[in-house]
């Protein structure tokens, strides 16, 4: 017969719910017996935010690596064609506007560093927010740089961009159903442009929380996990047009 | 929840429709008319969809473990309440989406739950291809959105917001069915989006994913080159995913109720843990069994066979580790415990039939006929639903505030205990007699002399859906007069029993509890009650 002793030891002092004495911090989630000084709340939303996000990021990446495994299959998949009695591929190669592209591409890893600068801008900012309630002290107060603004009219340009890439392709005959590879560069294009509107429309969220004077910290949160899911796009991007380029 | 229990009766009406017109193909129902044969596979599609996606999927997950976890782990909420708030809402017009295919011109689609292309694909395929298929489509894509979000949210939870000395390995096993079961989602899920996307293309757009050149109905189609095999690799690596999905949330209950009542610790905890870990790291190592028939290499065949056959290791250790906690404890045979001793049994009847189907020489002859089907029902869709149920009669007190009448709950347990073997048994037999799934009406000498059996069959799934009534009496009296309800009825130790019954909205009063025990403390010797809550003192210590 089992004894009682605990299934893992307990190193912390053995205070109850119910039992007299303080109570301990609210904080600790998954603290595995971390001793925990009581963070600050906004950290600790932070904290479950950016691990939200990475959660989130997993299937984002399954449904494009799905993608990515039907297109390598489809790509060599031979094809029979009845009117030449025969076995055929009939993989056509996409032209890729491969300059718009290069533009594309720029203009989004230029974005990429925009965002970062406004989510270090609004870290500064949320740190100096306690002080620049003291009189005479008047740190942070300067007209900041519109990182995050810019990063939104990049964010823009890069779907007006992809946009016009659409209508390039389309100007030469290559619509979503004449063949397989066009179909695969409407659909990866297409599922990466609308994942990166949800960032842009993040940012503008962001951006609003000026105008509703809502929190600082609440904009933090949503600037810093929008920066991690804006590089991730981008990095998404460069891989797309990598597939695109070198397996047309 | 509810959503769960409304999805239930919805795909148990039209299975019971399934039943009807298989025996008698020329009765003519009351509002519904006759049911034609294309009517049939509309019912086959729809029950599975509907039961997989909206009961199997949903319930354990959506409606035990987002009320649930939270509590059992000491947290206030969900890490993120409004995204869970939004995945009931796309969740639920998943639903609406799925059932609004029954109303639009041509009705629902006939392609099944597993929506093979070509027939799902081409508009013109059949009656319910139309419109139909498109719900169907975005449907199953809203709810994959959906589940998605819930899942994010079960992570994040399970590993930021545990209360102090809440370790992993401290976490009810039931916690950890569910943090592993939002793994496989958001792995699945993000797969059968895909699958789902590329179909409406095909359906909508005239692309050629999955549309091979060919004719439908005598008319060259404008597709050429695609793969229907393609959207069955991308399904079935979704779809055995969610087979555990459907039954880990189960094995997690089944785990925790068996060692309350038989007021013994859990036979091997981290047995436990591992083996449900190997079954989620297998289970996308599988898919290629559900495609034997489909013209696979032998040797991928042989090496799916071999994955395949691994997966009964850690579910025959579990199913080890449940007997022997149930061994020689001093079981308490409540509504709950009855459940979840009926899971176990059904557990181990439907998975025997596994290996059989396992190796690509006996499922080659077997796939296409009701042998598989008796197979997963019995332990995807009986098992798991033993589970729910379980659990359900278990946190009734925890959510309502009043018991459950016993004696009604143990008729219930006892009539669908033994309507499901009757159901899904003979079906085995008639599988093995080379009856055919999915045929509305066998129109051979052979089985029409297998149609005893069906009409079997059918009584029985008359006898067992009449059963479930009780249930919903049981529910309603319940709920108007049952019992008040204690904080602890069943003597139980995880968190959700140290508050109050039903539990503040912060589920502990706005207090945090502190956790010092593993969750399966029964009969310590020494301790003053026969069973430790996770929140009492080391008091007692013995090295």
């Amino acid at each position: 017969m089992a004894t009682f002793t605990p299934t893992a030891p307990a190193h912390h002092p053995l205070t109850s719910r119910g039992i007299g004495g303080t109570l301990p911090p609210i904080a600790g989630g998954g603290d595995n017996n971390r001793p925990d000084p009581g963070l600050p709340d906004y950290r600790r939303r932070l904290r479950r935010a950016r691990l939200g996000l990475l959660v989130i990021l997993a299937p984002v990446l399954m449904l494009f690596v799905s993608f990515t495994s039907a297109y390598i299959v489809r790509k060599g998949l031979p094809t029979f064609d009845p009117a030449t009695n025969s076995v055929v591929h009939d993989w056509l190669p996409v032209p890729l506007p491969t300059t718009l592209f290069l533009i594309n591409t720029i203009v989004l890893l230029a974005s990429s560093v925009t965002i970062e600068r406004a989510r270090r801008q609004i870290v500064r900012q949320a740190a100096l927010a306690p002080v620049s309630d003291i009189p005479g002290v008047s740190l942070g107060t300067e007209r900041e740089f519109p990182w995050l603004g810019i990063t939104i009219l990049l964010g823009i340009a890069f779907l007006t961009g992809q946009w016009l890439a659409w209508r390039d392709l389309a100007d030469r005959g290559f619509f979503v159903s004449t063949g397989p590879s066009s179909s695969f560069f409407y659909l990866l294009t297409g599922a990466h442009a609308v994942h990166l509107l949800g960032g842009v429309l993040a940012l503008l969220i962001a951006g609003s929380t000026v105008i509703l004077r809502r929190p600082l910290e609440s904009r933090r949160i949503v600037v810093d996990v929008t920066a991690w899911y804006w590089h991730f796009m981008a990095l998404l991007w460069i891989y797309i047009f990598a597939l695109l380029e070198f397996a047309r | 929840m509810f959503l769960g229990i409304v999805a239930v009766f919805v795909g148990m009406f039209l299975s019971l429709l399934m039943r009807i017109h298989l025996v008698w193909p020329a009765a003519v129902l009351p509002f519904l008319g006759d049911i034609k044969p294309e009517t049939y596979l509309t019912l086959v599609t729809m029950h599975g969809t509907i039961m997989v996606f909206f009961v199997l999927t949903t319930a354990p997950q959506g409606g035990f473990g987002n009320y649930a976890l939270p509590i059992q782990i000491g947290a206030p909420d969900m890490a993120f309440p409004v995204l869970n708030m939004l995945s009931f809402w796309i969740t639920f017009l998943g639903f609406v989406v799925m059932v609004g295919a029954f109303f639009v011109t041509g009705g629902a689609p006939l392609h099944g739950w597993t929506g093979y292309p070509p027939l799902s694909a081409l508009q013109s395929s059949g009656p319910g291809e139309a419109a139909g298929a498109d719900f169907w489509g975005i449907g199953i894509a809203l709810f994959c959105v959906g589940a998605l979000l819930g899942g994010l949210n079960f992570i994040t939870t399970t590993l930021d917001m545990r209360a102090r000395g809440m370790t992993l390995m401290r976490m009810p096993l039931t916690c950890w069915a569910w943090f592993l079961t939002a793994i496989l989602g958001l792995l699945a899920f993000g797969v059968l989006l895909a699958a789902c996307i590329l179909l409406l293309m095909d359906r909508n757009l005239r692309t050629s994913f999955f549309v091979p050149a060919g004719t439908i109905n005598g008319i060259v189609t404008a597709h050429k080159g695609g793969s229907p095999l393609l959207w069955q690799h991308l399904f079935w690596f979704f779809g055995h995913p969610e087979v555990y999905i459907a039954i880990l949330p189960s094995m997690g209950i089944v785990s925790t109720l068996l060692s309350v009542f038989s007021r013994k610790p859990v036979f091997s905890y981290k047995t436990i843990v591992y083996s449900m870990l190997t079954i989620v790291a297998l289970s996308f190592t599988v898919w290629g069994h559900h495609m034997f028939i489909s013209g696979m290499s032998p040797y991928s065949a042989y090496g799916f066979s071999v994955t395949t056959m691994a997966i009964t290791v850690p579910s025959a250790v579990l199913t080890f580790c449940w007997i022997a906690t149930l061994w020689r404890g001093k079981i308490r045979f409540t509504t709950p415990a009855l459940f979840a001793i009926g899971f176990v049994s059904l557990f181990v009847s439907g998975g025997v039939s596994g290996p059989f189907l396992a190796q690509p020489a006996l499922d080659i002859p077997l796939h296409d006929t009701y042998f598989v089907t008796g197979h997963f029902h019995l332990i995807m869709g009986v098992a798991s639903m033993f589970g729910i149920l379980g659990g359900f009669y278990y946190w009734f007190p925890k959510m309502f505030g009043k018991m459950m009448n016993e004696t009604l709950g143990k008729l219930h347990f006892w009539f669908t205990f033994a309507g499901a073997y009757a159901i899904f048994i003979p079906m085995h037999y008639l599988g093995l007699a080379g009856y055919p799934r999915r045929y509305s009406q066998p129109e051979v000498g052979y089985l029409r002399d297998l149609m005893p059996v069906q009409r079997f069959i059918t009584i029985a799934a008359f006898i067992t859906i009449a059963g479930q009534l009780i249930f919903l009496c049981n529910l309603i009296w319940s709920l108007a007069k049952g019992r008040k309800a204690t904080d602890n009825p069943w003597e139980a130790t995880t968190l959700e029993w140290t508050t109050a019954t039903p539990p503040p909205h912060d589920n502990f009063g706005g207090l945090t509890p502190v956790v010092h025990n593993g969750p399966y403390e029964y009969s310590v010797p020494g301790a003053p009650r026969d069973y430790v809550m996770q929140t009492d003192p080391a008091t007692v210590t013995t090295h």
